[in-house]
């Protein structure tokens, strides 16, 4: 027999996970109530950018391809929604999938190209797509479109049927089911027989390929889909923001969901979130405490937390629980 | 009976720069037989395995599977048809439990896509059920249940060894190429993986083509042994007739090795 799964205080692992997921779901339903909106609209943020870093996770994380590009992602996501807002009347909420679905092409045929590269190649390689982004959107060829400099304006949405809440709760709670939406499928995803054959790409791409894996497919593939949850955050974070414009998307958002992806924990979908609580909050936290010097500060925070969690959120998760078991058994 | 063999290797020719790894080989095997395989270090065994996992393209000759020449595949459709393998130095997945890395090996048994898998969709949930299923079952074939849900990592060589063969079972091949198998096994675990192996052959219908340098090993399972040495065929026969050939013990002792 296999043997069956290990038990903590009577409850299985997954089963800990799922009542940890509802107490978790149940905390970020009540907690905009209970704080003013402009913590509200950054709140909102956090999880924009953990769809985003969840994304990269996805890419880099579960199949082992380096990106330092998804700020581009990020960017043709929100432009897909300010344009068809702003230019179209298109609803916000049908932009979501249009812009997803237009990053999900964008990657795959970024993704094809990017097959015949390896590790740092691929590495620089989206970082040409990083640096080329914001000024690709300032042409004046696009200018009619994209705004150029100035970039789009967007309208903030009301709450629909009449729902007592302010603008900025509403799509809180509206970002909130796009995130709920999105890492239930991740999590899915990354457990199924499309999720075994990414981390058997990862871990072994010739092995993968005796197993009858067509790596180069999953491969092309796994960076559409990447690009997708990468930009419907950037099509939430348009939203959020009300604005979109070249440079809100350099390469230094491209590092941001780097910094987030490793905070949080590689190869660990629930990772992102806390990924996205650093990248939202520490630079903020770094300006308090030295206005002149908060990227200093910020890297000092940085390079503790790699310190104290040299494996991310993850590891560090992964110890906690491992010493809680042990007490817990020697308890009994 | 089917005279036709389930493998045909013709005249294969493999160089690498000025080196000719493999110099117009050449063998049959039939299916339901068991293929001994070997030669001294750098003889061409595994080169020949990676031209049948298609890893490798040779520069002449060809490789027939069941009538049909394999060279036009690529290497990630070569499972299908049912080949499947191991690693002479180990190739699994090194992220994944035990019997992750064994469900990746029914890959090709399986259908889904990003899309059917990120939805969880009844059919591909099903799909999933039924092999977790088959996977317990070599799972346990093996005698890998104990550490099922373990890390591969960390586990002790000769385990991981049959983790990979778990791995290739799940995917139900005809042929089952088997690279140096009792690498770094003591000499009782050696006896288990002899009849193993023959029970393997038994119990899956497989035919099994070994590449060993365990003499003992070889001998006592194979029903045919094709001998090896820079990149030439220079023997095949039964094991005893293999054994006391003048060119192959001469190999042998050339090369000074066990
Ligand atoms: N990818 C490669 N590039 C260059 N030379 C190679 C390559 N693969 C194998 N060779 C060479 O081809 C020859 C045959 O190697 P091969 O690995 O097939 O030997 P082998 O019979 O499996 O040996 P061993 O018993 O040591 O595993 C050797 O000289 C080896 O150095
Ligand atoms: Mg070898």
């Amino acid at each position: 027999m296999v043997a069956s799964e290990r038990r903590l205080g009577g409850l299985t692992l997954p089963a800990w996970q799922r009542l940890l997921t509802i107490g978790v779901v149940i905390a970020a339903l009540v907690l905009p109530l209970l704080v003013k909106n402009f913590t509200v609209f950054q709140l909102t943020l956090v999880m924009v950018y953990s769809i985003a870093i969840l994304g990269l996770n996805l890419l880099t994380g579960i199949n082992g391809q380096f990106s330092l590009g998804h700020s581009a992602f990020y960017a043709i996501g929100a432009y897909t929604t300010a344009i068809l807002m702003d230019r179209f009347g298109v609803p916000y909420a049908l932009t979501l999938p249009v812009a997803g679905l237009v990053c999900l092409v964008a990657g795959f045929l970024f993704g094809l190209p990017a097959l015949r590269l390896e590790g740092l190649y691929l590495a620089l390689a989206t970082f040409a797509l990083a640096v080329a982004t914001p000024q690709l959107l300032k042409l004046s060829l696009f200018e009619h479109w994209t705004g150029g400099v100035q970039g789009i304006v967007i309208v903030k949405p009301d709450a629909p049927f009449g729902l007592p809440l302010s603008q900025d709760r509403w799509l809180y709670y509206f970002t909130l089911i796009v995130l709920i939406l999105m890492f239930a499928a991740a999590t899915r995803l990354v457990s199924s027989r499309t999720g075994r054959a990414l981390k058997a790409i990862r871990d072994n791409p010739l092995a993968a390929k005796a197993m009858g894996i067509d790596t180069a497919l999953y491969k092309s593939l796994a960076f559409g889909v990447s690009a997708l949850y990468t930009g419907v955050a950037g099509s939430l974070g348009a939203i959020v923001v009300q604005f979109v414009a070249p440079d809100s998307f350099t390469f230094f958002l491209a590092v941001s969901f780097l910094v987030g992806l490793v905070v949080g924990g590689v190869g660990w979908i629930p990772g992102a979130l806390i990924g996205g609580v650093f990248v939202m909050f520490v630079p903020n936290l770094a300006e308090q405490v030295s206005k002149g010097l908060a990227w200093a500060v910020y890297g000092v925070i940085l390079i503790l937390v790699i310190y104290l969690m040299p494996t991310g959120a993850a590891g560090f998760v992964r110890l906690v629980a491992g010493r809680v078991a042990r007490l817990m058994s020697s308890n009994r | 009976m089917d005279s036709r063999p389930l493998l045909a290797v013709r005249d294969v020719v493999v160089r690498f720069g000025g080196i000719v790894a493999l110099d117009g080989v050449s063998f049959d095997l039939p299916a339901g037989r068991i293929l001994g395989l070997i030669g001294p270090n750098g003889a061409g065994k595994t080169t020949l395995f990676n031209c049948l996992s298609r890893l490798y393209t040779p520069a002449s000759g060809d490789v027939q599977f069941e009538g049909a020449s394999i060279l036009g595949r690529p290497p990630h459709r070569i499972a299908e048809i049912g080949i499947g393998r191991t690693f002479q130095n180990l190739a699994l997945f090194r992220g994944l439990t035990v019997l992750e890395n064994v469900l990746v090996g029914g890959h090709t048994r399986t259908r889904s896509d990003f899309f059917s898998d990120a939805l969880g969709l009844p059919g591909v949930r099903r799909q999933d059920q039924d092999l977790a299923r088959w996977a317990g079952e070599v799972i346990d074939y093996l005698g890998l249940g104990e550490v099922a849900r373990r890390p591969v990592t960390g586990l002790p060589f000769g385990t991981q060894k049959r983790v990979e063969l778990a791995r290739a079972l799940v995917m139900r091949p005809k042929l089952l190429l088997l690279d140096e198998p009792a690498g770094g096994l003591n000499h009782e675990e050696v006896a288990d993986l002899g009849r193993l192996i023959r029970q393997i052959r038994d119990d899956h219908g497989v035919t099994i083509l070994l590449v060993e340098h365990h003499m003992g090993l070889v001998m006592s399972v194979s029903d045919v042994v094709v001998a090896l040495d820079f990149g030439r065929k220079i023997c095949e026969g039964v094991p005893t007739a293999v054994q006391q050939d003048p060119a192959v013990i001469a190999a042998y002792l050339g090369t000074a090795k066990t």
